[in-house]
C-alpha cells in the first residue's frame, strides 16, 4: 500500500505483551471466566494475537479455549479493484453456534475488516455474542464499528500507515507509524490496519 | 485479471508458482465448500454465463455450482436451445450476450478454437471448459489438485495417462500442465490411439505396453475410450482392450504400494477398468478429482474475475 518510511515505534515486544496481558483480564473480568469463550484472529497477523491471547488465559485459567483464524479474501468489498493473490483457508475447528466469540484484529481502521470478518462468522453459524478486541485503535472509522478491548489508541491521519510487525513473520515485534507517499491513497482507505 | 492473464484458455501460458496460487486458493475454498452454508459474497454482482455447446454433464454442473457458491448470476445457455441452430454465427451470438453487460463466458465447444474466437468477440473473461480435442484447462487443474493434496509435491512424479491419447482434450492440457509442475510424463497406448507426433504433447516417454511401466507410475491416470469419437477400427474390440489396456484388480499387484489411480469421467467400467479399481479405497481419488472440479472453479473464477482491468491488481 505504497512506500513508506519508518517514522516511530509506538508499541514495542514488551508494551505489546503487557498489552494483550491486559486484554485477556479483561475479557475473563466481563465474562466471568471462560466459559462458552472462543477466540478468532483475523490473518494476517490477528491470528498471531489471538494465539497469544489464548496462551494467556491458559496462564491465567489454566484453561484452553478454542481458537481459530478467519480469512476475509472472499467478503472484502473491494474485490473490484483488489484482490488477495494469497488466500489462507478460514481454520476454525469448533461449533461457533452459541459461542461466545472474541475477534482479534491488529490494527482498528475503517471498520471493513470487521465488517468483512462479521459476514464470514455468520456464515458459520449463529455466535451468542462477538466482541471486538484490537491491539491499536487508530480512528478514521468508516462503519458503525467500535471495538470492545483495545490495547492503545494512536491518534493518526490519514496520510499515516500503522503497522504491526511479528517476529513470527516480519524478525521483530512493534508496532509502528510511518508517512506513506502522497497520492497512494485515493478515496478510502484500503482495507487491512495500513 | 490474475497476474497478466485475462482469460483461461491455454494452460501452458500459466507458470508454475501461478498454477500453484491457483491450487492453494482452491484449497481455501474447499474449506468453504465443507460448510454447513456452503456461500460466499465474493463474486455478488458478476454475470456469467455458461455457453455449452456440447453435451456436458459434469463440467456443467461444477462450474455452475462453483459460481452459485462465490455469489455470481449465472445464464445458461447452448445447446439445441440456441440461434446458431437458426444460423447464427459464434460471434454474433457472443455480441449479443455482451449486449446483456456480462463479465465471464464459460466455453465448451465440440470445435477446437472456440474459447479463443469468443475472446477475441467479446470484452469478458473467457474460461474455456472443454474445446474439441485442443484442451480442458480446468480438467487439468482439478487433476493437478488431486494429485497434489495426495502426493505433496510434483517434482520427479511419475504420472502415467493410459488410453485414448489421440482424441482426448482433457491430456491436451493435463500433460503440459504435469510438464510445467516438474512431473515426468509417459503415454501409454495402442500406437493407433496416439497421435501421430505424441512429443507435441510434451511427453517424456512412449509406451506401448501398460505392464512395462504400471510398476515405476506414482500416478495412473486412466483415460476414457470415446466411443462416440472413435473412427475406423484403432483396436479389434472393446474386450482386447481391457485385456491389454484396462486397469484391473490383477494388474494392480503391479502397482506402487502408494500409487493412486486417476480418471477424468465418465468411467466405463469394463474398458480401461474393470469393476473393482474405480472404487479401490486407497488409490483410487475418482470422486475427489469431482469434488476438486467445484474448488478449483472457484478459485479460477475468483482469480480471474477479481481486479480491476488495469493490471494494477497485484
Amino acid at each position: 500500500m505504497g512506500t513508506s518510511s519508518p517514522k516511530a515505534v509506538i508499541m514495542d515486544e514488551i508494551s505489546i505483551s503487557r498489552a494483550m496481558t491486559r486484554i485477556a483480564h479483561e475479557i475473563l473480568e466481563r465474562n466471568e471466566g471462560c466459559e462458552n469463550l472462543a477466540i478468532v484472529g483475523i490473518v494476517t497477523r490477528g491470528d498471531l494475537l489471538a494465539k497469544q491471547l489464548v496462551d494467556e488465559i491458559r496462564e491465567i485459567e489454566g484453561v484452553d479455549v478454542p481458537l481459530g483464524s478467519l480469512d476475509i479474501s472472499f467478503y472484502r468489498d473491494d474485490f473490484a479493484t483488489h484482490i488477495s493473490p494469497e488466500v489462507h483457508a478460514t481454520d476454525i475447528p469448533f461449533n461457533v453456534d452459541g459461542k461466545r466469540i472474541v475477534l482479534v484484529d491488529d490494527i482498528l481502521y475503517t471498520g471493513r475488516t470487521i465488517r468483512c470478518a462479521l459476514d464470514a462468522i455468520m456464515d458459520l453459524g449463529r455466535p451468542s455474542r462477538i466482541e471486538l478486541a484490537v491491539l491499536v485503535d487508530r480512528g478514521h472509522r468508516e462503519l458503525p464499528i467500535s471495538p470492545d478491548f483495545v490495547g492503545k489508541n494512536v491518534p493518526s491521519s490519514r496520510d499515516e500507515s500503522v503497522r504491526l510487525f511479528c517476529k513470527e513473520v516480519d524478525g521483530r515485534t512493534s508496532v509502528e507509524i510511518s508517512d506513506v507517499e502522497p497520492g497512494s491513497h485515493v478515496g478510502s482507505a484500503p482495507l487491512g490496519g495500513e | 485479471m490474475f497476474n497478466n492473464h485475462k482469460h483461461l484458455i491455454d494452460i501452458s501460458e500459466y507458470s508454475d508458482s501461478e498454477l500453484m496460487t491457483i491450487l492453494q486458493t482452491a484449497k481455501a475454498f474447499s474449506e468453504v465448500n465443507e460448510r454447513v452454508i456452503k456461500k460466499v459474497p465474493t463474486l455478488k454482482g458478476k454475470t456469467i454465463v455458461n455457453m455449452f455447446n456440447e453435451p456436458s454433464t459434469r463440467t456443467r454442473s461444477s462450474f455452475e455450482l462453483a459460481e452459485k457458491r462465490l455469489s455470481a448470476d449465472t445464464l445458461n445457455f447452448g445447446g439445441s436451445s440456441t440461434s446458431t441452430v437458426k444460423g447464427e454465427s459464434l460471434i454474433d451470438t457472443v455480441m449479443t450476450l455482451d449486449a446483456y453487460k456480462i463479465d465471464c463466458i464459460v466455453v465448451r465447444d465440440k470445435h477446437a478454437g472456440a474459447p479463443h474466437i469468443v475472446s477475441q468477440a467479446s470484452p469478458a473473461v473467457v474460461i474455456d471448459a472443454g474445446d474439441g480435442k485442443h484442451g480442458h484447462p480446468t480438467q487439468a487443474l482439478l487433476d493437478l489438485y488431486s494429485i497434489w493434496e495426495r502426493k505433496q509435491s510434483f517434482e520427479g512424479l511419475k504420472v502415467g495417462v493410459v488410453g485414448d491419447i489421440g482424441h482426448s482434450r482433457v491430456c491436451g492440457s493435463l500433460i503440459p500442465a504435469l510438464k510445467i509442475m516438474g512431473a515426468e510424463v509417459t503415454v501409454v497406448a495402442p500406437g493407433t490411439l496416439l497421435p501421430p507426433r505424441p512429443d507435441v504433447l510434451g511427453a517424456d516417454h512412449v509406451a506401448y505396453c501398460l505392464d512395462d511401466v504400471l510398476p515405476e507410475l506414482d500416478v495412473v491416470y486412466m483415460l476414457r475410450i470415446q466411443r462416440e469419437r472413435l473412427e475406423g477400427a484403432p483396436f479389434p474390440s472393446l474386450r482386447e482392450y481391457h485385456q491389454l489396456f484396462g486397469l484391473t484388480k490383477k494388474r494392480e499387484r503391479l502397482m506402487k504400494p502408494d500409487a493412486i489411480v486417476c480418471h477424468p469421467g465418465p468411467i466405463n467400467r469394463g474398458v480401461e477398468f474393470d469393476s473393482y479399481m474405480p472404487d479401490h479405497p486407497e488409490r483410487s481419488v475418482i470422486l475427489d478429482q469431482v469434488y476438486a472440479g467445484i474448488c478449483v472453479r472457484m478459485a479460477a473464477l475468483y482469480l480471474l474475475l477479481g481486479g480491476a482491468d488495469n493490471g494494477l491488481a497485484s
